[in-house]
């Protein structure tokens, strides 16, 4: 049949408005809850696709911070090229889907009761619960540090003051000076982070500080993206030649054994000391510490989950997502947070109305921004495995940007990376 | 249906014979199209500016786009890598949950000194393919697709300059017609000109 073009309506909005208006709640009795622990990407993002998919379910979402700073993208105020207050995000968007956002600290979780305890005295009775508490930082498993150590010696490995500390030392630091960045070994939050960030500061060092240099003592032998990493640094800082603003030491004998923060000195497990200006140690990690108090995590620190559903296999009734939940091959990175989030809305929403969670399907996106116009990425989609027992990566796909690609591909991830940030932020948040 | 090349019309019979819709219990379409929105925004509306909206994009299109993506005839950063990771089926009903959103204009800015200058141009070497501007086509009575197009009125500036770079680059086959039309553009008007098309699509808020 033909038709004629000046019939067709002209302005798009013929689409059918599934938006953000649930469908039509199903449960003849009280109104069903879900109780959020954490309000970072992971949380923010369940709560905001449970509302979209049912908006008659009672969501609360339990976290401290008056807004969030996204770790994601933090590295380039450390590089000076973003301006730290770009980071916020606030929790109005969730408010407005009609999320209940309180500002307190869940200090206990009844899985039996099905109660969460906060700090501040409150109990949030739940029909489900969705924890989603990011990492500890295991302080104790670097000798010399602490968190008062981490004054003087930042992890800056959650976005924040420790951001800015960092930053400020960087800034404070004459010509000529060493950073020392302690890498942990795998898994801890975001692999590609802490190359990155020796990219970051050598690109700030290259432009204001040339004569300096990032030294990276790593517990691991390989690193994420590492071929990439290094022909960015070969191609933009010297990586390899004398005057190298980054070199890179492999563990296990590179690895950061003891620090004397006092003395702004590290020794590695080989037995070498060095003297830094500035020290970045991101110690090894485990899952948040509510998931250790909740009996969620296993003998690994992290939390073991269905990949169907992401409930934990140790509790019933709770939800573990983001960086503190086993993942398969998925890693922890925000986008991974944000994908396992809506599987795990999607199941909880079933699971109320007494259904079976549907089939999952997840995907990782993540950027690496590594010097003036040139960004890195790798990709992963992901399905869960025939047996349920975990989440695959699907054969052929994902992987990392090819190895020399032009310049012109490179630029052109960088603004994909901003067009990332800016997505993610939004579609986690509202 | 009307299709805007030879390469759209096949993947437009093989989806009205249905040749890969299988009844399979997997994944929902909502559940697909989710994983897409951290980088092409809620229900694909893309916060921009260098990734695509794709909300309310033709289904034949989006079929054809992805399959483009997967096999490298059409050229990508990233997105081939996820293409990748989708079966026909998959994307598919990708496919479907993302033409039944409704497309926003993207609120950006541009040269408002350029709009009729690009209106103009695009009428004269735009409009037989990509129209109305290129804006969704649906039939009002069945709101479905009444022809296959293109999301360009509307739709991120950047974005739409590297699409235009591939096409001219040959990362991305170029149709005939499209390669005649645009040479003449740019023989009469060159690159200012094309910046002029943009900032008319720009300016369909």
């Amino acid at each position: 049949m033909k038709i004629n073009r000046r019939d067709f309506v002209k302005v798009a909005g013929a689409a059918t408005a599934v938006g953000l208006v649930g469908a039509p709640h199903l449960a003849f009795g009280a109104t069903q809850k879900v109780v959020i622990v954490g309000g970072g990407t992971g949380g923010a993002t369940a709560a905001k696709y449970i509302k979209m998919a049912d908006s008659s379910i009672d969501v609360t979402v339990i976290e401290p911070n008056k807004e969030y700073i996204t770790c994601y993208l933090s590295n380039e105020v450390l590089g000076g090229d973003r301006a730290f207050d770009t980071l916020k995000v606030s929790y109005d968007g969730l408010k407005a889907l009609g999320v209940n956002v309180v500002h307190d600290t869940a200090s206990g979780i009844d899985a039996e009761k099905k109660v969460v305890k906060t700090a501040g005295g409150t109990e949030f009775g739940y029909d489900r619960c969705i924890v989603a508490p990011g990492v500890q930082i295991l302080y104790d498993k670097v000798e010399g540090y602490s968190e008062e150590a981490a004054q003087k010696a930042p992890h800056a490995w959650k976005a924040g003051e420790q951001t800015l500390i960092l930053r400020k030392q960087l800034e404070d630091m004459a010509d000529g000076g060493v950073v020392v960045i302690s890498a942990p070994a795998n898994p801890f939050r975001c692999p590609p982070g802490p190359y990155e960030r020796a990219s970051q500061i050598a690109h700030y060092f290259k432009a204001n500080k040339p004569k300096s240099k990032v030294i990276i003592l790593d517990s691991k032998q390989a690193f994420s993206k590492q071929a990439l990493f290094t022909q960015a640094w070969e191609r933009l800082y010297g990586f390899g030649t004398d005057d190298s603003l980054i070199e890179w030491r492999p563990g296990p004998d590179a690895a950061v054994s003891l620090v004397k923060v006092d003395e702004m000195m590290v020794e590695t497990g080989f037995g070498d000391e060095i003297k830094a200006d500035v020290i970045n140690i991101i110690p090894p990690q485990r899952a948040g510490e509510i998931a250790q108090t909740a009996g969620l995590a296993d003998d690994s620190g992290w939390c073991p989950v269905e990949a169907i559903s992401f409930e934990s296999k140790l509790q019933k009734g709770i939800h573990v997502i983001g960086d503190a939940c086993i993942a398969g091959a998925m890693p922890k990175s925000g986008y991974a947070a944000n994908s396992q989030a809506k599987v795990a809305a999607a199941a909880v929403v079933a699971m109320l109305k007494g259904e079976e969670p549907g089939t999952p399907s997840y995907v990782n996106t993540c950027y690496s921004i590594v010097g003036t116009d040139y960004g890195i990425s790798v990709a992963g989609v992901y399905r869960m495995s025939a047996d349920g027992s975990t989440i695959d990566s699907v054969e052929g796909s994902g992987g990392v940007t090819p190895i020399d690609a032009p310049d012109w591909a490179h630029a052109r991830e960088v603004q994909y990376a901003y067009s990332w940030y800016k997505n993610i932020v939004k579609d986690s948040f509202g | 249906m009307a299709t805007i090349s030879p390469r759209l019309a096949l993947v437009a019979g093989a989806l009205a014979l249905g040749l890969s819709s299988g009844a399979n219990a997997d994944a929902t379409a909502s559940m697909l199209a989710n994983t897409c929105a951290g980088c092409h925004g809620t229900l694909g509306q893309s916060a921009g500016p260098a990734s695509p909206i794709i909300a309310g994009i033709n289904q034949i299109v989006f079929v054809d786009m992805m399959e483009g993506y997967k096999s490298g005839d059409i050229y990508s950063t990233i997105m081939g890598r996820i293409a990748k990771g989708y079966t026909e089926e998959e994307i598919e009903k990708m496919a479907a949950f993302f033409n039944s959103q409704e497309f926003q204009p993207a609120q950006q800015d541009y040269d408002k000194a350029l709009v009729d200058q690009g209106a103009k141009l695009h009428d004269k070497y735009c409009e037989n393919c990509h129209a109305e501007g290129g804006i969704p086509l649906r039939d009002p009575d069945t709101g479905e697709d009444a022809e296959d197009f293109y999301l360009l009125a509307g739709q991120w500036t950047p974005y739409l300059e590297f699409t235009m770079s591939d096409f001219r680059e040959d990362r991305r086959e170029i149709p005939k017609k499209m390669r005649s039309k645009l040479d003449d553009l740019l023989e009469k008007d060159g690159d200012a000109g094309l910046a002029a098309v943009f900032a008319f699509y720009a300016s369909q808020q």
